[in-house]
């Protein structure tokens, strides 16, 4: 069983009444409400939670992308992972990812994701979201009913830049390029693993099944509500003839650790519901342009009624609710090391995106959570999966003489290599 | 009206709404489609032969993943013409039927009588950016359409009572891919620049806009009378986007006036 710190990056200043006064934290949230002084410690105690995580011995630490939103500061993550590749040197650098429908051209990716990868020594796992409508359509201008078919062409773009060693044309309908010469390229072969995030297109399902990429689903809804998606994907798994190892999925998961359960509420409740009510306020419309869910998933989902609904419950949530209908998994160490057995064990998946930063919880609350989780949980699930425990497939393979930047001190020069 | 089935020789298989005789008008919808009433297509039918024909993805018209972009869209229009075995039609275009009309006759400028541009879209003017239709309400949508709103609700639904989940579920399925199939040429701003190519029109053109239009204001009529060579500019009052529907006899009137 594998672990990932994630942070979302909320931005952490948003008003009581944000609900009440605006429509949307996503696309058209007024942006006088972001500071960009106090975006700087943000950025900074963002990206020193993730290098904490490494230390503290998660397998990966991640970050993705979004636009114009009040709950994620990662317009380009890259820039994230970079500065995590200069400081980290153990974990997996997971981008989920960059969004290559909205690209121009997408063969920025596959060289941005490369020099990841070399500047990492191989530490890359590189997601290719299909990108929310929000971040794809409304703010980068896509269009919905060709979303999908531009995000096809897009990655099979960037796969074959990272795969021929000679340069090449590519004549796509979207992207047309004479010289196609990738340029650094990824240490990892054929390329680092790939993962597709989904918010649950059923579409999807086979995209991933068809080059064996790594199924995320990301919701944070919790694993109830995830279950029945999950539960279609493994069918789909089934169906194709494919072997079942847990690490074909990963799924995310809001957790909170303290001492006790008590002390849980106590400590995060205000944080859990400020991600609920103020980061999760979508305009409805935003979430469902027409022509970006196909039909089929329209009809083997939600109507976007539901979403609707999704965010009617998000109104009134209370702390209870979140813990018993498990959007979130709370409490003692043995208490969130139950749940999450169940949840990982009723899910199958290997793969875990553990957000332990959730909305403003401040810097101290973060730290004390993520130690818990990775002293008292993390090792009591770690045996999971046993026989299944050599198949790296969907993980990292960095080179094993690489350079630790982190361990010498910046600009600390060394005696005898002094420029002349 | 009776209904039949063209297909294009590019594969599309197109409804076509027809009736009458006379010299041939063929009416292309908006965004939204034909609703479940069309008086005013029944009005017109009693001086002209009428093809009011159905977009791919509308209703029962298939073939909407052989259509991409404005070209796409512009000889299809064409085809369906040609399917229909029409020599030089006069072509009356609505909202995004009129941008495609427009489109149809810049690059085809012989092939037609008269063009008449309804609440058109695919032009933009900054001072009047046109509000975002994929970003709506239900309820919103109807507020920019309609002068009166309430009527107009029950003109788009065709009745409806949307809560029964499956009339609702139904409805809410096809307007997904009604709309699917316009943000090809309407997402994310309805402008496909046919601004360069009006100077190819050389149809009489009449531009006829409802003066309550909420969605595509009436400062856009004035700038496609500028762009296209002898334009007149007709208003309608007591008419918002939807002025076909509002006022079907003013509507009809003005056309009669225009084609003879």
């Amino acid at each position: 069983m594998r672990f990932t710190w994630f942070n979302l990056m909320p931005w952490p200043y948003l008003p009581d009444d944000f609900r009440e006064k605006n429509r949307s934290v996503w696309v058209d949230i007024p942006n006088t409400l972001y500071d960009p002084k106090k975006g700087h410690f943000v950025y900074h105690q963002y990206m020193d939670q993730l290098e904490y995580a490494e230390t503290l011995g998660f397998d990966g630490i991640g970050c993705n992308e979004h636009h114009q939103n009040g709950y994620g500061l990662m317009p380009s993550p890259n820039l994230i992972a970079a500065g995590l590749a200069r400081r980290t040197s153990r974990a997996a650098i997971c981008v989920i990812g960059n969004s290559i429908a909205g690209y121009n051209p997408p063969i920025r990716v596959a060289e941005e994701f490369a020099m990841l990868d070399v500047i990492s020594g191989g530490r890359l796992v590189a997601g290719f979201p299909v990108g929310t409508p929000m971040d794809t359509n409304f703010c980068y201008g896509q269009i919905p009913a060709l979303t999908r078919d531009k995000y096809g062409e897009a990655h099979d773009l960037i796969m074959k830049a990272w795969a021929e060693d000679e340069p090449f044309a590519f004549d796509g309908k979207y992207n047309q390029l004479r010289w196609v010469n990738c340029w650094p390229k990824p240490i990892q072969k054929p390329h680092p693993p790939i993962y597709i995030p989904g918010g649950g297109s059923i579409e999807t399902w086979d995209f991933c099944l068809d080059h064996d990429y790594n199924y995320s689903y990301l919701s944070f809804y919790g694993y109830l509500r995830g279950k029945s998606l999950l539960e279609g994907y493994w069918e789909r798994v089934a169906k194709r003839g494919k072997d079942d190892s847990p690490y074909r999925a990963a799924f995310a998961q809001i957790i909170c650790v303290a001492d006790t359960d008590a002390q849980a509420e106590e400590l995060y409740a205000e944080h859990c519901l400020y991600f609920f009510n103020r980061c999760l306020h979508v305009f409805p419309p935003f979430a469902d342009p027409p022509g970006y869910r196909t039909v089929n998933t329209i009809k083997y989902g939600a109507l976007s009624q539901l979403r609707m609904e999704a965010q009617r419950i998000m109104q009134g949530l209370t702390w209870k609710q979140l813990v018993e209908e498990r959007f979130i998994i709370a409490g003692s160490p043995e208490t969130v090391r139950q749940k999450l057995e169940e949840c990982i064990t009723g899910l199958r998946i290997g793969h875990l995106f553990c957000l332990l930063h959730t909305g403003n919880m401040p810097d101290w609350k973060t730290r004390h959570s993520t130690k818990l989780f990775a002293e008292k949980v993390m090792p009591h699930l770690r045996h999971l999966w046993p026989e299944w425990k050599h198949d790296d497939r969907w993980w990292i393979h960095p080179m094993e003489e690489r350079l630790r930047p982190e361990e010498t001190r910046p600009g600390a020069e060394k005696p005898g290599q002094e420029w002349r | 009206m009776k209904a039949l089935t063209v297909e294009t020789r590019k594969g599309a298989r197109c409804r076509v709404l027809e009736a009458g005789s006379g010299m041939p008008v063929v009416f292309l919808h908006g965004a939204g489609g034909l609703l479940a009433e069309n008086p005013f297509l029944d009005r017109l039918a009693a001086r002209y032969h009428v093809f009011a024909p159905e977009l791919p993805g509308y209703g029962e018209s298939t073939g909407e993943e052989l259509l991409e972009d404005m070209l796409d869209f512009t000889l299809h229009g064409w085809d369906v013409v040609a399917a229909l075995g029409l020599t030089r039609p006069h072509l009356v275009g609505h909202s995004m039927g009129g941008m495609i009309a427009a489109e149809m006759a810049a690059v085809a400028p012989n092939d037609l009588d008269r063009l008449v541009l309804v609440d058109a879209a695919g032009l933009w003017i900054e001072e009047h950016p046109i509000p975002d239709i994929f970003a709506l309400l239900p309820g919103q949508l109807v507020e920019l359409l309609f002068q009166d709103p309430d009527r107009g609700q029950t003109l788009l639904t065709g009745g409806v009572d949307f809560s029964d989940m499956e009339a609702f579920k139904t409805f809410y399925l096809g307007q997904q891919r009604r709309l699917a199939m316009a943000g090809k040429i309407l997402f994310p701003i309805p402008n496909r620049r046919v601004s360069k190519r009006l100077y190819r029109v050389t149809a009489k053109t009449l531009v006829l806009w409802g003066q309550a239009d909420r969605l595509i204001v009436p400062a856009y009529a004035e700038r496609w009378a500028r762009l296209i060579p002898g334009a007149t500019v007709q208003t309608i009052p007591d008419a918002g986007h939807m002025l076909p529907y509002e006022q079907p006899q003013a509507f009809v009137d003005a056309l009669v006036r225009f084609l003879g």
